[in-house]
Formats: structure tokens, C-alpha cells, sequence
């Protein structure tokens, strides 16, 4: 059994000029102690997937699924005290913004021993020894003192490390890691995914690493999930991925990676953006920007198909898949 | 932080030199002087009027009266009441207690009603609830005291009777003031009475004195909780799976508290002048009362000394909003 495991998933936002589907039809399975890495533009629906798994879609969006589960548990059906439970314990989420995403009033230490608190994680006395031992863990130099800062007297690197350092408090068994690294400089970039990975080793923990970055899923991901307009369009191993991408998409995403570029005057971009609310064409949502696109995609909006585990959202896959193993 | 407090508290002496030159000219604007307002109009010979004149130093020109009233303020003499012979300042600590206690309750009062109402206004906005509150705070920011007063007697005090019409306490008792502040000397006395009477007296003024800042601190605390609750780390407070209250109320209203505590550190001022207002109209003896009393009479050293004494306690009550507002928000403590 999966420890997430997601079937038909949508959320809705209802808006002025209609209700605007950010994620439709959304499927996503992720085993215990693996990396998946979730890739797209922004747009492309990855927040509002992972923040209807965390049950954080504000008012008035709405989430439906047929199956949305947790370790066998339904994610839908919980009650809001349920859901509390779990969610900051089990299931923990970083985000992309260290700098704003941690309350400016608190200092770094307290804002962390909340998180033990709350879920009675360790003995009330033994807070702040977990929480030095925790920035110990995320590689925070000179934690008792660090402790007592406030986020804006760290920089973003450093808070990022305190947000990952409150994600895992509570050992959850998911981390969900939102592009952990946008907002960061490129330097202190490789630092904190080497972090997230070494900390996902370690614990064995699931890591659902967000990113619109190909080249960051290519050095961790074990598997890939790409999605475009709030759909999954494509998923395989990382490997096969690569080798092999089926959707027209993946392969754009793929040739627009600097490394993969050589001997192109140059960088090969995707013309045009991922379509909002107003802009969604009718077919295949990806055919206004395809290479290949045909009458039939303009028609007739693909459905996923292909074997399990390399799957994808096109009518003319461009490669026969790689057998998959495992 | 200290050479920022060392600014504020040099700003305060031009402050100071102005807040006095206007008091000084305004009264003398006002038709007859404090000679003339006492003798009426029994008919007192113009000689020896003229002899009362010297005696103040009125017959002097206004530039050496406001010199001669500047340097008596250098040395620390507020003068005295041309009226009752009394010291200036030894009449105004006699009567400030009142007013602070009028002013602290309405304080407590807009805060402790208002700041929860925009509280549930902002995590409910859109709803009926919003909306009605908004419409009634829009309403009690423009409220005229005067008016509000009156009606607030004509319902609770003449027609249902359950609230007395004017004063402090009931004539029936009699308190040592101790203090000054009513509702602590009757308690310290074991008066069980004696309370009952004085917060009796005090709940109209202070719903009156109250209505306008109540109106300001929820329209501000809804205003800035909205802005609040979107930010990304009440996002972070509720990934961390804590109930919906302390990420309301630890999270979110400790972030809003800044700019609410502000705006109501600003009602200080206006809070004052709607306390002279309201002290008349409930015959509150408090420096208001006293102040109004002493146009009347144009009894000027009263007038200017009180006015200046009331503008610098706004001035250190704007400087000690500014030490809470380092207090609350981290980023700009040093
Ligand atoms: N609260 C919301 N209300 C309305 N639309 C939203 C809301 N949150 C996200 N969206 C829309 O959903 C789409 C997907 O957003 P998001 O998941 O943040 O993309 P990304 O893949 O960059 O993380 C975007 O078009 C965004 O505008
Ligand atoms: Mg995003």
C-alpha cells in the first residue's frame, strides 16, 4: 500500500468570471521513503495539489478526489481535529518563501518548540534540548544562540533551514518540500537540497519535492511526475525520464536544461505560459504551445494512458515507453 | 533607540513653546477679560478695575505677558487661578485622576469590545456580521458626543432609570480620595455600596467617551487582521496543525497588534478633547470640567497651565505608544 496515494483529484476556486479548475483529474502515489519529484512551470497547479494534501486550500476553493489517502487513512473524510493531528506530525510541508513564511514576531526557537508542543512531540521540559538537536540536524552553526533570533535577523538560507528544522520536529513520515530552493541564492541552493536529501536518507521518510527545476529532479528524484495546467501529463522513473521522455512537454522542459543546450546558439524556451483561468483551450490543454499538434489534439482532450508508472497525457507519445522495473 | 527617545524628548520643548503661544493668544481672542467676567455687572468703577488689571500684569503688552508667562513656566510655576487663588498645578492633579479614570475605562472599553468584534469581522468577512459592523463602526467614528450623551441619558438614566444622570458618586457617600480614582478608593474603603455607586456612574460616560475609539480599533483591527491572515506564515501556523483559535489569536492578532495599537496610541489626543466634552455633559469633575469652566471665567493661567499639562501628557503617552510599537514588532528593536 502507498503511503499517499491520490485518484481524480480537482480544486476549484470559484472566481468572478467562473469557477477555475487549478488541479483536475490529478493522480499521485508516493511509497514510503521514496523522492518524488513533481515538475512544471508555475501554474501548473503543483501548490494547490500539495496544500489540498495538507487540507490548507483556503476558503472558498474546493477539493474533491475519489481517493485521497494517507497510510490507508482518507484524507477527505477527517475531521478538522483529526486532520490537526496529523498534519505538522505525520505530514510536513516547507515552503517556498523562508523569509515570510515564518511569523516575524516569534523568535526561530519558540516558533519550532510550538510545533513539539503541539503535538506533545517530546516532554515539555525537553523542548529546548530537541530544538538545539534539531538545528544541530539542519546544520544551523551555534544553535543556542541562534535560538533567540528573529526570522529577520537570519538570512533566507538560514530560515529556510529553520522551516525544514519545524518541518521534521515531529518526525513525519511525508515531507513535502514546495520549491525548497526558488527563492534562495543558486550557492546556498545545492546546500539545502543536499540537506533534504540527506535528512530524507537518514529518516527514510517519503520527500514530494516541488519544483519547476528539471535539473534539480534529475540529481534526486526517483521517480518524476510532471504536470501542466493542473494535470499530470506525464510520469516515469527519473532515469527513463530522461532518457525517454513521452510527452511533448517533458521533452521541452528537458531541452530548455542549459547542460542539455550544448551547441545551441541559444537556450531553447518554451514559447508562450501555462494558461490561467481565461485561456484554456479546448483539447489537449498543452496544444497551444506543441510542437506536434494536430486536429485530433485540438479536438479531443487526451487521456492519460500507457503502462503503470509511465504514463502520459498525449495522443501521439513520442517514444515507445522504457520497460519499467520495480 | 535611546538617541531616537533623545530626539523625541528634544522635540517636545518647541512643542511645548507652541502649545503655550497658542493658548495664550486663543483665550485673549475670546471677548472680555477674567476682570471684567468677575465683576460682571455690578458695577465696579473703571479705577478700580484698572487696579485688579495691574495686579495680574494684564495692562502689560502681549509680547511682555507672554515672555514674563514663559519664564514663570522655566521656573517650574505653572501660576494660579486668577479665580480661586488656587495653584494651577495643585488643582490639576486634584482633578486629572477623574479624568483618567474616565479615560482609562473608555480605552478599556473600546479595546476589550472592539478589538475582538474586528477580530471576527476579518475571519468572517464577507458575512453579515462584517458587514452590519462595519456599517455601525462607520456610524460610531462620527459619533457627535454631545448628542450621544444626551441620548445616551434620555434612554438609560430618564427613561428606564437605570443609570445616574451626572457625577462621580451618589451624595450618599462619602469617599477619603485617597487616590484620586474613584472605583479603587471605594474599594480600598470595603464600601461594597460605595462601588456599586461609583462604576454605576461611570458606565454611560464611559460608553459615551468610549463609542468613537471602540468604532476606530475594530475598523483597524479587522482591517489589519485581513491583511494578516494572508500572509504566508499564518499558512506556516496552519501546516503546523495548530487549532484554528491560536492561529487567530497567537499568530495573526499578535502581527495586527502593531499598527491597532497605533492608531489607538493616536486616539489619545482625540480621546482627551472627547473627554472634556463628555465630562461637561455628565458633570464629571475632571480637568475637562474645569478647563471648559475656566473659558468661562477666562480665568488664563488656569486655561493655559491646563492645556500645556494636557499636552504633555499626550505627548509622553505618543512617546510610550512608540516604546510599545519597538515592544511589539521585533524588526524594528534594536
Ligand atoms: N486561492 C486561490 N484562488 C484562486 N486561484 C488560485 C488560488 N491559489 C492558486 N490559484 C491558481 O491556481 C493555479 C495553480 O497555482 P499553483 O499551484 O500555485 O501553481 P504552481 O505550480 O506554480 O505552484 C494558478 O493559476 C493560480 O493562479
Ligand atoms: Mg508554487
Amino acid at each position: 500500500m502507498p503511503l499517499l496515494e491520490i485518484r481524480n483529484l480537482s480544486v476549484e476556486f470559484p472566481t468572478a468570471r467562473g469557477v477555475f479548475r487549478a488541479v483536475d483529474g490529478l493522480e499521485m502515489t508516493l511509497d514510503a521513503g521514496e523522492i518524488l519529484g513533481v515538475v512544471g512551470e508555475s501554474g501548473s497547479g503543483k501548490s494547490v495539489t500539495m496544500l489540498a494534501v495538507m487540507g490548507l486550500i483556503p476558503y472558498p476553493g474546493r477539493v474533491r478526489a475519489d481517493v485521497m489517502r494517507f497510510d490507508g487513512t482518507d484524507l477527505l473524510g477527517l475531521s478538522p481535529r483529526q486532520r490537526r493531528s496529523l498534519v505538522g506530525k505525520d505530514i510536513a510541508m516547507v515552503f517556498q518563501e523562508p523569509m515570510t513564511s515564518l511569523n516575524p514576531c516569534y523568535t526561530v526557537g519558540w516558533q519550532i518548540g510550538e510545533s513539539l508542543r503541539a503535538h506533545n512531540a517530546v516532554p515539555k521540559s525537553a523542548v529546548r534540548d530537541r530544538v538545539i538537536e534539531l538545528f544541530r540536524q539542519v546544520g544551523i552553526p551555534a544553535p543556542e544562540t541562534r535560538l533567540r533570533a528573529f526570522p529577520h535577523q537570519l538570512s533566507g538560507g538560514m530560515n529556510q533551514r529553520v522551516m525544514i528544522a519545524m518541518a521534521i520536529s515531529c518526525n513525519p513520515r511525508l515531507l513535502i518540500a514546495d520549491e525548497p530552493t526558488t527563492a534562495l541564492d543558486v550557492t546556498i541552493q545545492k546546500q539545502i537540497l543536499d540537506l533534504l536529501i540527506s535528512l530524507q536518507r537518514e529518516r527514510g521518510m517519503a520527500l514530494a519535492l516541488i519544483t519547476h527545476d528539471m535539473g534539480v529532479v534529475a540529481e534526486t528524484a526517483h521517480r518524476v511526475q510532471v504536470m501542466y495546467a493542473g494535470q499530470m501529463v506525464e510520469e516515469q522513473r527519473t532515469d527513463a525520464l530522461f532518457a525517454a521522455p513521452r510527452h511533448p512537454y517533458t521533452a521541452a522542459l528537458l531541452d530548455a536544461l542549459p547542460e542539455r543546450a550544448v551547441g545551441h546558439a541559444r537556450l531553447p524556451t518554451i514559447p508562450g505560459t501555462v494558461p490561467g483561468i481565461d485561456d484554456r483551450p479546448a483539447g489537449c490543454l498543452f496544444n497551444p504551445r506543441c510542437r506536434f499538434t494536430t486536429e485530433r489534439c485540438v479536438a479531443e482532450p487526451p487521456p492519460l494512458a500507457g503502462p503503470a508508472g509511465a504514463r502520459a497525457r498525449c495522443h501521439y507519445p513520442l517514444d515507445a515507453p522504457v520497460a519499467v522495473t520495480a | 533607540m535611546l538617541r531616537y527617545l533623545l530626539r523625541r524628548i528634544g522635540m517636545i520643548v518647541p512643542t511645548f513653546v507652541a502649545v503655550t503661544f497658542l493658548s495664550f493668544m486663543l483665550i485673549r481672542l475670546v471677548p472680555g477679560d477674567p476682570i471684567e467676567v468677575r465683576a460682571g455687572e455690578h458695577g465696579v468703577p473703571p479705577e478700580r478695575l484698572a487696579e485688579f488689571r495691574h495686579q495680574f500684569g494684564l495692562d502689560q503688552p502681549l509680547w511682555k505677558q507672554f515672555l514674563d508667562y514663559e519664564a514663570q513656566l522655566l521656573h517650574g510655576d505653572f501660576g494660579t487661578s486668577i479665580v480661586t487663588q488656587d495653584s494651577v498645578l495643585h488643582a490639576f492633579f486634584q482633578l486629572f485622576p477623574a479624568t483618567i479614570e474616565l479615560s482609562v475605562c473608555a480605552i478599556l472599553f473600546a479595546v476589550l469590545v472592539g478589538m475582538p468584534l474586528g477580530v471576527i469581522a476579518a475571519v468572517k468577512r464577507g458575512s453579515g456580521f462584517d458587514y452590519g459592523l462595519m456599517g455601525i463602526s462607520v456610524t460610531g467614528a462620527s459619533m457627535p458626543i454631545p448628542w450621544w450623551g444626551l441620548m445616551m441619558i434620555l434612554i438609560f438614566s430618564v427613561a428606564l432609570g437605570w443609570t445616574p444622570v451626572s457625577g462621580r458618586i451618589s451624595d450618599a457617600y462619602f469617599i477619603d480620595p485617597v487616590t484620586g480614582f474613584m472605583l479603587i478608593d471605594c474599594w480600598w474603603s470595603d464600601d461594597a455600596g460605595a462601588c456599586t455607586s461609583a462604576a454605576s456612574h461611570l458606565i454611560l460616560p464611559t460608553i459615551v467617551l468610549g463609542t468613537i475609539p471602540l468604532a476606530v480599533v475594530a475598523r483597524m483591527t479587522r482591517s489589519a487582521m485581513l491583511e494578516v491572515l494572508s500572509e504566508d506564515y499564518i499558512r506556516t501556523a496552519r501546516a503546523k496543525g495548530l487549532g484554528g483559535l491560536r492561529v487567530v489569536v497567537i499568530h495573526a492578532l499578535r502581527n495586527a497588534l502593531i499598527p491597532v495599537v497605533t492608531v489607538i496610541g493616536l486616539q489619545v489626543g482625540s480621546l482627551l478633547s472627547g473627554a472634556i466634552l463628555t465630562e461637561t455633559i455628565f458633570s464629571w469633575p475632571g480637568v475637562g470640567h474645569w478647563l471648559i469652566e475656566s473659558i468661562q471665567r477666562r480665568d488664563y493661567p488656569v486655561l493655559q497651565g491646563g492645556t500645556l499639562l494636557i499636552a504633555t501628557l499626550v505627548m509622553l503617552v505618543n512617546l510610550g505608544v512608540d516604546m510599545t510599537y519597538g515592544f511589539l514588532n521585533p524588526r524594528i528593536r534594536r
